[in-house]
């Protein structure tokens, strides 16, 4: 899926997240923006399925700031809250298409927690403007 | 717990929930309510548990367990408690019916 | 944990009622909530008031909502764009549920799982229905949406997407199916009843309206 066509596709347009926390870390990512899951296996409890786990997805919206999980489950108090945000995938990029349950354009949403993710850069695209535009993202979040 | 692997037909039967279900869904509401453990915390045990409980528990076997646990680390109940309560309620009776105390019940059937 | 209810492998469709002998999880349900009560953490009538609340939730509720939205274009839009923030604004009780609705059009039709457990929007739909909470489904609605569908009965036309969405974490979803054709002149309150509860997890459509007489 190319970030133009998953663009096109989100929705609700302008969305603005219901439970934004303005004392919160700034999201590093923004709508549209295509991220990759990091290939992590920690142990304890994590919210991040396998199947998306390494794999490339767009960010259709943020949700807001949420206690993460992975520090609720063992009684702390979860904080800095984490941005969450709702990950697209295409599931031809999830699954074999040996023997596809799927169609070519079926898609699929899941929540995912900031640390969760990383910036994605498709070398076959003008790498070095990506590369100058996260990195401005990245100082605007740390301003 | 993300499952994995299975290919079979989606089993559409439904089950009416118990009495005990019910009332495990409940507690589990209001204890969390009060801030004696978060879901995460449930879904913690309920991993913790392995595949193998998935198989061989039904969902609110599960979760009363899961429950239990998460009242002990909370320091709510010791396992001590639990343990004479535990054999207290089972020395009442045979049946569901009749390990509940009188006076708890909803009156469904009970 | 104690595991000594090994007697009872596969028997999810069981229904221990009264008369079946007491399991190992029962008798930890009564213990706790007697501890509970006796240490004040809440009392017998609190738990009874909690069951009544979940026996009152129903498809019921949730139809309402879509069939709201189905004749009110700004009820609509608000729902889209928060949906708790929308239901508490026409008395539809949401507690602390996150909600997000995505809707159904020509092109698109959604569908919900949660991979990870069984989160379900209770407040709208009730408790979960026991294949949702299924191996089965959980596993194969991320992977093969479109075999999932058929087997509810479902075959979608040519040129429909199939969005999945996977409640891995804070958010409940709520499926608006489309609104049957032949609908144009019925109001709220007859539409709620075309509304199911399959329609509103995306596993089903809403029903035709010759299934239900004016």
């Amino acid at each position: 899926m190319t970030e133009e066509t998953a663009s096109e596709r989100l929705t609700p347009p302008n969305f603005a997240p219901p439970y934004w926390d303005a004392s919160a870390l700034k999201p590093r990512f923004s709508m549209g923006k295509r991220v990759r899951v990091r290939r992590g296996a920690p142990p304890g409890h994590v919210r991040t399925p396998w199947y998306v786990r390494g794999r490339v997805g767009v960010v259709e919206r943020i949700c807001g700031h949420f206690a993460d999980p992975q520090e609720l489950a063992y009684r702390r108090d979860g904080t800095p809250k984490q941005p969450l945000y709702r990950v697209r995938f295409a599931l031809s990029d999830l699954w074999s298409a040996a023997e596809p349950g799927f169609g070519l354009e079926d898609t699929i949403d899941v929540e995912i927690y900031e640390g969760w993710l990383e910036p994605y850069f498709d070398y076959g695209g003008d790498f070095a403007a990506e590369s100058a535009k996260i990195e401005r993202e990245i100082a605007d979040a740390a301003r | 717990m993300e499952l994995l692997g299975e290919q079979g037909a989606i089993d559409l039967d439904q089950h009416d929930f118990a009495l005990w279900e019910k009332r495990v869904d409940a507690l589990l509401v209001l204890a969390s309510a009060r801030g004696y453990f978060t879901v995460d915390g449930l879904r913690r045990v309920l991993e913790d548990m392995g595949p193998e409980a998935f198989e061989r528990f039904s969902y609110y076997e599960r979760w009363v367990q899961a429950v239990a646990q998460n009242l002990v680390e909370a320091g709510v109940v010791t396992l001590e408690e639990l343990r004479a309560k535990t054999e207290e309620v089972a020395a009442r009776g045979s049946t569901y019916g009749e390990a509940s105390l009188a006076g708890t019940s909803t009156g469904e059937g009970a | 944990m104690p595991h000594d209810d090994v007697d009872h492998p596969h028997r999810r469709p069981d229904r221990p009622d009264q008369d079946h002998p007491l399991t190992y999880a029962q008798t930890l349900e009564i213990a706790l909530r007697e501890l509970l009560v006796e240490k004040e953490v809440f009392t017998a009538e609190e738990i009874n008031a909690q069951i009544s609340r979940m026996d009152s939730r129903s498809p019921a509720i949730g139809a309402q909502v879509v069939a709201r939205a189905w004749t009110d274009p700004d009820f609509k839009a608000r729902l889209l764009a928060d949906g708790s923030a929308a239901c508490r604004a026409v008395g539809v009780e949401v507690e602390a549920m996150k909600l997000v609705v995505v809707e159904n059009d020509e092109a698109t039709h959604n569908m919900l799982v949660c991979t990870l457990c069984s989160c379900y929007p209770r407040n709208l739909l009730g408790l979960p229905p026991d294949w949702y909470k299924q191996r089965a489904y959980r596993t194969r609605a991320v992977r093969e949406p479109r075999k999932v569908l058929a087997e509810f009965g479902l075959t979608l036309p040519e040129g429909v997407r199939v969005q999945v969405h996977d409640s891995t974490a804070d958010m409940r979803y709520l499926v608006l199916p489309r609104r049957p054709e032949g609908t144009e002149a019925w109001d709220a309150e007859r539409l709620a009843a075309l509304v199911t509860r399959d329609s509103m997890i995306g596993v089903g459509l809403a029903s035709p309206p010759e299934t239900t007489p004016a």
